[in-house]
């Protein structure tokens, strides 16, 4: 199971943890299982199926999957996927 | 005290309301938070004379930034000259030009202490007493010194390859300046988490709503300073992408107001090529904005790959008939040498950025000729030493005497009996 990041603002959503763990092969699998999990944070990541909301920006170990391939970047159980919220900087 | 002209935050994606608070983005949909205005209490409160009546800085338009009661951080930044560029307009081919000088802004010489200026007033006021920011340099410099200056500690987020100039200009105020192994967009990450875990301060972070609007005061000087008139075309440098949709913001604030006529201006932004994200967004009409991965540009200030008001900044060029433009690192180089050798204002890198942009879209025909145009100077040219110094030839060096000097001169130096004696 890869390991997903909570940030703060999105706790309450998660029953308060700062992280969670999710299935899958592929950063879409495993943030779609840690939806079902926490069907309110589903809804604050992803604008619809299979896509995320435009200000929503995911990494893996650091490495933002817009320069992978993006939810289809994939994953291994020993990675780390952190969620960041864009709306910074300028 | 409670402002009675700020109403709160507003999400710029879902229209969700939030209090007036340190927070940057909407929980439901992580789209950015703006500050809403009630703009019926601010006409009954504020009008074209009484703003006059005030003394010269950004402060002259108050009731329009998003403060409770008085300022209390930068009480002496903006209102910065407008110039009436002639001899450059002559250069470019155009009828009418002007200059925005935020290079002689106070007290850090760029336009980041008027953004800065607002949220370390807001800062005062939520309670914060440690601040901080992620910056290409501009931004940590007016934090280290405003934060100085109002006796709040700072921390200032750069990347570790900034030019010379900005890292002493921030770090001489005694904040605690880090410098980061990678760019801006690591930086920049790095402090959303700062923010949160630290509960600081962070001005384009948590508290980012609220600086964002510091940069309306440009636009709002711009135009009183027109005769309460907008331009045809502002032409502003684009990091982030917020200053933009600022300055037009303030001009529709003014046009709401009746301070001035229907706003027709036509926006343009300029980016280096080397990090031009937006403009490829304006010039591809595509729906979200490529980040760049790795920005090579000698404009540091406006290396931000991943902007965060690209989107938005996008949208405002092509609604208001206006375009995106990028320049190499040479064009920028002459545009700098242009702007100085014909106006006398020595801008950073970024101006440069600006200017060339601005003759390139006259060349396209995108600008038009007769019509009036404002280009925005941001920063200034003693930070960014390091980006000209090879390229700017070294002084002749003499000995101190009249031969050498007139061997020098040459055939310029008038003959000895044209002179007009000293005291005759």
């Amino acid at each position: 199971m890869a390991k997903v990041s909570i940030p703060t603002p999105l706790r309450p959503s998660a029953d308060g943890q700062a992280s969670l763990e999710g299935a899958g092969t592929t950063v879409g699998e495993v943030l779609a299982d840690v939806g079902r999990q926490y069907p309110d944070l589903h809804k604050r990541l992803f604008a619809g199926e299979g896509q995320l909301h435009q200000y929503v920006n995911v990494f893996v170990n650091d490495e933002d999957i817009r320069f992978m391939d993006e939810l289809d970047t994939p994953v291994k159980e020993s990675d780390e996927i952190g969620i960041i919220p864009a709306i910074a900087g300028g | 005290m409670s402002s009675e002209f700020v109403r709160g935050l507003t999400c710029r994606l879902c229209g969700k309301q939030y209090p007036k608070e340190a927070l940057n983005f909407c929980t439901e949909d992580f789209g950015p938070l703006e500050v809403e205005y009630d703009y019926e209490a601010i006409g009954r409160a504020l009008s074209r004379e009484a703003i006059e009546r005030r003394p010269r800085t950004m402060w002259r338009y108050k009731e329009l930034l998003p403060i409770d009661g008085e300022p209390t951080v930068g009480l002496q930044v903006g209102c910065t000259p407008l110039i009436k560029a002639k001899r450059l307009a002559e250069a470019l081919g155009i009828r009418e030009l002007y200059i925005k000088n935020d290079a002689v802004n106070h007290p850090t010489l760029s336009f980041k202490d008027r953004v800065v200026a607002v949220a370390l007033s807001k800062a005062v006021e939520l309670g914060f007493d440690t601040v901080g920011c992620a910056s290409t340099g501009n931004l940590a410099g007016s934090v280290a010194a405003n934060a100085s200056a109002a006796g709040l500690k700072a921390y200032v987020l750069i990347p570790d390859n900034l030019e010379q100039g900005k890292v002493l200009g921030a770090t001489i105020y005694g904040a605690k300046v880090v410098a980061i192994k990678g760019n801006y967009d690591h930086v920049n990450r790095l402090c959303s988490q700062i923010a949160f875990r630290f509960g600081w301060g962070f001005v384009n972070v948590n508290l980012r709503p609220f600086y964002a609007e510091g940069s309306k005061s440009m636009g709002f000087e711009i135009a009183e300073d027109l005769g309460w008139r907008t331009p045809d075309h502002v032409v502003a440098p684009m990091a982030g992408g917020s200053l933009i949709g600022k300055i037009y913001k303030a001009f529709k604030e003014l046009e709401g107001l009746g301070f001035v006529d229907p706003v027709k201006t036509r926006m343009f932004g300029a980016q280096a090529a080397g990090c031009n994200p937006i403009t490829n967004t304006v010039k591809t009409d595509a729906k979200r904005v490529k980040p760049i991965r790795d920005p090579q540009t000698i404009a540091k200030s406006l290396a931000i790959g991943d902007p965060a008001d690209g989107f938005f900044a996008s949208k405002l060029m092509r609604e208001t008939g206006g375009w995106g433009e990028d320049v190499d690192d040479d064009a920028i180089v002459d545009a700098m040498k242009l702007l100085a050798e014909t106006e006398g204002v020595w801008a950073e890198t970024a101006g440069g950025v600006t200017l060339a942009v601005t003759r390139k879209l006259i060349e396209q025909g995108k600008i038009d000729r007769d019509g009036s145009t404002v280009i925005c100077i941001t920063g200034n040219g003693l930070k960014t030493q390091e980006a000209i110094i090879d390229r700017i030839p070294l002084p002749p060096v003499i000995a101190p005497n009249l031969a050498e000097f007139e061997a020098l001169v040459g055939a310029s130096a008038p003959a000895e009996s044209e002179l007009t004696p000293v005291g005759a």
